[in-house]
């Protein structure tokens, strides 16, 4: 027995998720660009990590193993939680993380479709209290330093902690720019000190920035092909923008730039593709404005007062606990009703 | 330490006092448990709970008398909301007290019918119409379906015959749509 | 007359479906031969079952009153040829259920012969008068939902209708005769209109088509302006469900209608142009209705549109297409967006049936398997009412009903968009068709039990009563015999009654009890002792 509608339009979860891995890919071109194929390393372990974990969970869960492997969604937390993480961190780290993201925040509560926390930012906090110092610890941009690893040297160093001979870790590593601006700001300095520090760009990480703008032009086909819509995007980061001019505005000593905060961090890969993760996001149209004007003021408050140099994580996972009553709450005028 | 000691009780008061006011604030005004629970049973008022009626099984439910899974007519459906109805967990029925049967009512055969009463008398809605020595029939509308005119029909001439489906009452189905394990291309 | 762009409002969401129109419109509208047998399905509308009037083996003309309406919203069901009733008995109709239903069969003598009919002389008719007449026309909705006309057209004096507007958007895919109705009989629809302005009393007339459809919107628009009739064509963009009553009337009007009401209460109302073409028929010649316009297409020699008699079985209208070709698998009544598997072939054609699909497995392919759902709502973006489809799937899924309804799963039209655009190729509408007629089953439980609670209640309050009486009488006529002492004479009576009771007893024999089998006499001696038991037994 077939029912209608008889036919329906040439789309499915795989090719949604694929459209999302594609609108990754130049961030990740301008990634290498900047920071060196490390992050190659990292994208291809958390990728077969996550398959391998996803296919042996379903199989123990008694489901059908290729239509669900298939179906991308896995693929897509491993590169957001590798894209996440520090590409210099030992190999541990990302299969560690991964196995949380898919077999703890995924599949323990329900496989694809079921899980109340975007499962990428699971991980990441999960990491992040449990390892502080490897997580923070970033390679310096390319432009800044003479040592270029190779691929095969960046493989060997992240399976075996082995530098070529020469090189310190110290030496190819420091602290991420919103991490240096918050112990800088603790020690009093102003601002404008601050951003004289050699890795500091035209408005964020030296490096960074630029990797910023490539997730926002992969955001922007994302949006063109109707997979994420407006509202998350534009919510999100006009709130940060606005709560984070008007502080800068009133004392821009002790905070800083707008676009500093809009072009650091996570902030543009949290707009595009973190905090728009349909399953665990608010799905009202009005609901997703709060969602993410929640996320962007809970990024700016951690960012600022917190512990932690990046609150995007945090700040997700606290709304992801928001989102059913968001929703609840936010239903949206049904035709002919007059409420 | 004293301090601390202080603070916990005073806490505890503190928060006795706002649960107390709320639990009398906001207390909610329902109706008594026993018409809740009997809107709840399916009034066939068959007795298969060991009850005389769905009432009376109601009262002993609410009196804490009689369990949730008597009621056949019900279905586990109905031991669900009751469930629910009063916080404890679901259990399949009792089968003591009989199985579901898909709903049926009694029809009486006209040939056989003798007109002694004895079925109007044990009709608990008043469904079937027939004085003494008068043929009796069952007004279909009103029949529950509760078998209690079965037995005592010194002829047998009264059969459950289930429901037939018509247009009018036709249910679209839960979709079920087979699962097709695709092979990976 | 015709709208600009800018004077069209919007709905929410929509989709647009591939057409697929061209097939079946190359072609002008066939008539199809008359076939040998008719088979007429009482319910072809929305409401009550009309009541039959005639017997098997009637000889009945064409157009011929087979059955009347009965009750408030019903409708007429005629002879659709001349012939001999056959049979009255249950069929199976074209229906999702593959259930049979009561129908009227017609073997046709081959004369196609006429009853005797003369136009309405309206402008002179009492209105309560005329809408009776039409009544009798047995006209419905041809636009598939087939609520019976003359109801929508009876005044309503605390809802006065301002506008009439005329829906010929036929929105869903392959289906194109009401196109080709309006490329060929423009003039009878305007004239539709004109006599449903008159009966309605509204000043304005508006004419809805999508775009998609130029040659019906220049025939229109020719057959407005020679009636000289005060009505405007509006063109509306293609997107499917434009068609749907409420979305058409929000795209002309930019009203909204309430949802839990009718259009009427935002001064509309709203019919389908095939329905106004019937309406002229039977008012300018006193046809009733007898014959529609199907749309047979898909895996068909011959696609196009045919005026066929009511009654005509699929079977015959698919050879009148030229018949199925190779790999046809199933038959689809209706679009493909809300249309039904025919449960068979040898249904007969109803009022309802604007389309039959032959479909094939590489034109409506079997679903791919249902995922979960992702939540990514391009159900909710395409949701012409704004629902959640993603909320009511989920409470359907797991069989909430209460959850479903606040969700407002009955304001779903069931036009089939979220199901259309699922990535995750969940089939949502069967999830709220079956959760919608749960719970019209539930409340039908519900209020059976609730007439059974009453019925008991009153039964045990009458057997109270009753009891009391008994008591109250028994105190009464202790105290009398007390009081009057004579107990003799009591006794006496008594005794007296008592012989008569026994007298009566012996005399009487219970009927029907001759030529039992052994369990009933077994039986019946078990409840004669058993009434001797009780005899015994005091009260």
């Amino acid at each position: 027995m077939k029912f209608s509608p008889f036919f329906t339009t040439n789309t499915s979860v795989s090719i949604v998720m694929l459209k999302v891995l594609l609108a990754l890919v130049p961030g990740i071109i301008a990634y290498v660009w900047a920071f060196g194929s490390g992050i190659v390393v990292s994208l291809i372990l958390a990728s077969a990590t996550a398959l391998l974990a996803e296919a042996a969970v379903l199989q123990l869960r008694n489901r059908p193993v290729m239509p669900f492997l298939l179906d991308g969604s896995a693929l897509v937390t491993a590169w957001l939680l590798a894209l996440a993480l520090p590409p210099i961190a030992p190999w541990w780290l990302v299969v560690v993380g991964t196995l949380i993201a898919i077999v703890i925040a995924k599949h323990l509560y329900g496989g694809l479709g079921q899980n109340p926390f975007n499962p990428a930012m699971v991980a990441y906090a999960a990491l992040l209290i449990s390892f502080p110092v490897i997580m923070t610890q970033w390679p310096v941009p390319l432009e800044l330093t003479t040592i270029k690893l190779s691929f095969i040297e960046q493989w060997q160093y992240i399976f075996n902690h082995v530098l070529p001979s020469g090189v310190g870790f110290d030496a190819m590593s420091s602290a991420t720019p919103l991490d240096y601006l918050k112990t800088q700001l603790k020690m009093h300095h102003t601002m404008e000190d601050i951003h004289q520090a050699k890795f500091f760009g035209m408005f964020a990480g030296k490096g960074a920035e630029i990797v910023a703008s490539m997730y926002l032009l992969g955001g922007l086909y994302l949006l063109h092909q109707r997979i994420i819509s407006w509202h998350i995007p534009v919510a999100f980061l006009t709130t940060l923008a606005v709560i984070s001019g008007v502080f800068h505005w009133v004392n821009p000593a002790h905070f800083s730039a707008p676009l500093f905060h809009l072009l650091g961090g996570a902030t543009m890969l949290c707009a595009f593709f973190i905090a728009t993760d349909p399953v665990s996001g608010a799905t009202t149209p009005k609901g997703k404005l709060i969602f993410a004007a929640g996320i962007a003021v809970l990024t700016w408050l951690i960012r600022t007062y917190g512990g932690y140099p990046d609150g995007v994580a945090f700040a997700v996972l606290l709304m992801n606990i928001l989102v059913p009553l968001i929703d609840a709450n936010t239903q949206p005028r049904v035709f002919g009703h007059s409420k | 330490m004293t301090a601390a000691l202080f603070v916990m009780i005073g806490l505890g008061l503190f928060l006795g006092l706002v649960l107390g006011f709320a639990a009398l604030k906001f207390k909610v005004e329902g109706d008594p448990l026993v018409d809740q629970i009997d809107a709840i049973l399916p009034q066939t008022q068959c007795g298969q709970c060991g009850y005389p009626g769905c009432k009376p099984y109601a009262t002993a439910i609410a009196a804490g008398d009689a369990d949730i899974n008597q009621c056949p007519p019900g279905g586990e459906a109905g031991v669900k909301m009751l469930a629910d109805l009063l916080g404890v967990e679901p259990k399949p029925l009792n089968a003591e007290h009989g199985v579901p049967k898909p709903k049926s009512v009694a029809v009486i055969d006209e040939n056989i019918c003798i007109g002694c009463t004895l079925c109007i008398q044990a009709c608990p809605v008043d469904a079937i119409l027939g004085a003494a020595k008068q043929m009796h029939t069952v007004i279909t509308a009103e029949c529950t379906g509760c078998e209690l005119c079965v037995a005592p029909c010194p002829v047998d001439c009264i059969t459950m015959e289930p429901l037939k489906e018509d247009i009018p009452h036709w249910k679209w189905r839960y979709p079920v749509i087979p699962i097709q394990v695709q092979v990976a291309a | 007359m015709s709208f600009n762009l800018s004077d069209i409002f919007k709905f929410p969401g929509g989709v647009h479906p591939p057409e697929h129109k061209v097939e079946s419109t190359t072609q002008p509208i066939r008539t199809l031969p008359l076939p040998k047998k008719l088979v007429l399905p009482l319910r072809q509308h929305i409401g009550h079952i009309p009541k039959i009037l005639v017997q098997v083996g009637d000889h009945v003309l064409k157009g011929q009153l087979l059955a009347e309406a009965h009750g408030h919203v019903s409708a007429a069901v005629h002879a659709s040829t001349s012939g001999k009733v056959t049979a009255i008995d249950e069929q199976v109709i074209p229906h999702p259920s593959g259930l049979p239903d009561l129908c009227i069969t017609l073997e046709a003598d081959g004369k196609d012969e006429w009853l005797k009919h003369a136009p309405l002389d309206y402008l002179n008719m009492e209105r309560s008068e005329l809408i009776r007449r039409i009544a009798e026309s047995g006209i419905v909705g041809l636009g598939g939902a087939t609520f019976p006309t003359h109801v929508k057209l009876r005044p309503d004096a605390k809802h006065p209708v301002s506008t009439l507007i005329l829906n010929g958007a036929e929105c869903e895919p392959y289906i194109t005769c009401d196109d080709l109705l309006m490329r060929e009989r423009a003039d009878e629809i305007v004239h539709g209109a004109m006599i449903m302005q008159m009966l309605l009393g509204s000043t304005e007339c508006l004419i809805g088509l999508e775009d998609n459809k130029p040659e019906a919107v220049v025939a229109m628009n020719a057959a407005v302006a020679k009636a000289n009739f005060n009505a405007k064509v509006v063109v509306v963009p293609t997107l499917y469900p434009s068609g749907d009553s409420r979305r058409l009337i929000a795209l002309l009007t930019g009203k909204e209608s309430p949802a839990k009401g009718r259009t009427t209460e935002i001064g509309v109302q709203c019919f389908n142009v095939a329905t106004a073409q019937s309406l002229y028929r039977f008012i300018a010649h006193g046809e009733t209705i007898v014959s529609r316009i199907v749309t047979l297409t898909g895996n068909v020699a011959q696609p196009g549109n045919y005026d066929a008699l009511l009654g005509t079985s699929v079977r015959d209208l698919l050879q009148a297409a030229g018949g199925i070709r190779d790999n046809t698998d199933d038959y689809v009544m209706g679009g493909p967006m809300m249309g039904f598997s025919l449960p068979s072939v040898d249904v007969p054609m109803t009022k309802a049936m604007n389309c039959v699909i032959a479909s094939t497995p590489d034109l409506f392919p079997p679903p791919p398997m249902e995922m979960p759902c992702i939540r990514c709502v391009a159900c909710a973006d395409a949701c012409p009412v704004n629902l959640q489809p993603q909320e009511l799937y989920w409470y359907s899924k797991s069989s909430n009903l209460e959850k479903a309804q606040e969700y407002q799963l009955f304001d779903c039209i069931e036009c089939g968009c979220c199901s259309y655009v699922c990535p995750s190729h969940i089939p949502l509408v069967q999830y709220y068709r079956y959760a919608k007629s749960e719970t019209i089953a539930q409340e039908r439980a519900k209020r059976s039990a609730d007439l059974a609670r009453i019925r008991n209640d009153e039964r045990l309050a009458r057997i109270e009563r009753e009891k009391l009486e008994r008591a109250k009488k028994h105190a009464e006529r202790t105290a009398k015999s007390e009081n009057s002492g004579d107990n003799n004479e009591k006794k006496a009576a008594i005794e007296a009654a008592m012989a008569r009771a026994k007298e009566q007893k012996e005399t009487i024999t219970p009927q029907n009890v001759e030529n039992v089998s052994a369990n009933v006499a077994a039986e019946i001696a078990a409840v004669d002792a058993a009434r001797v038991q009780a005899a015994e037994k005091p009260e």
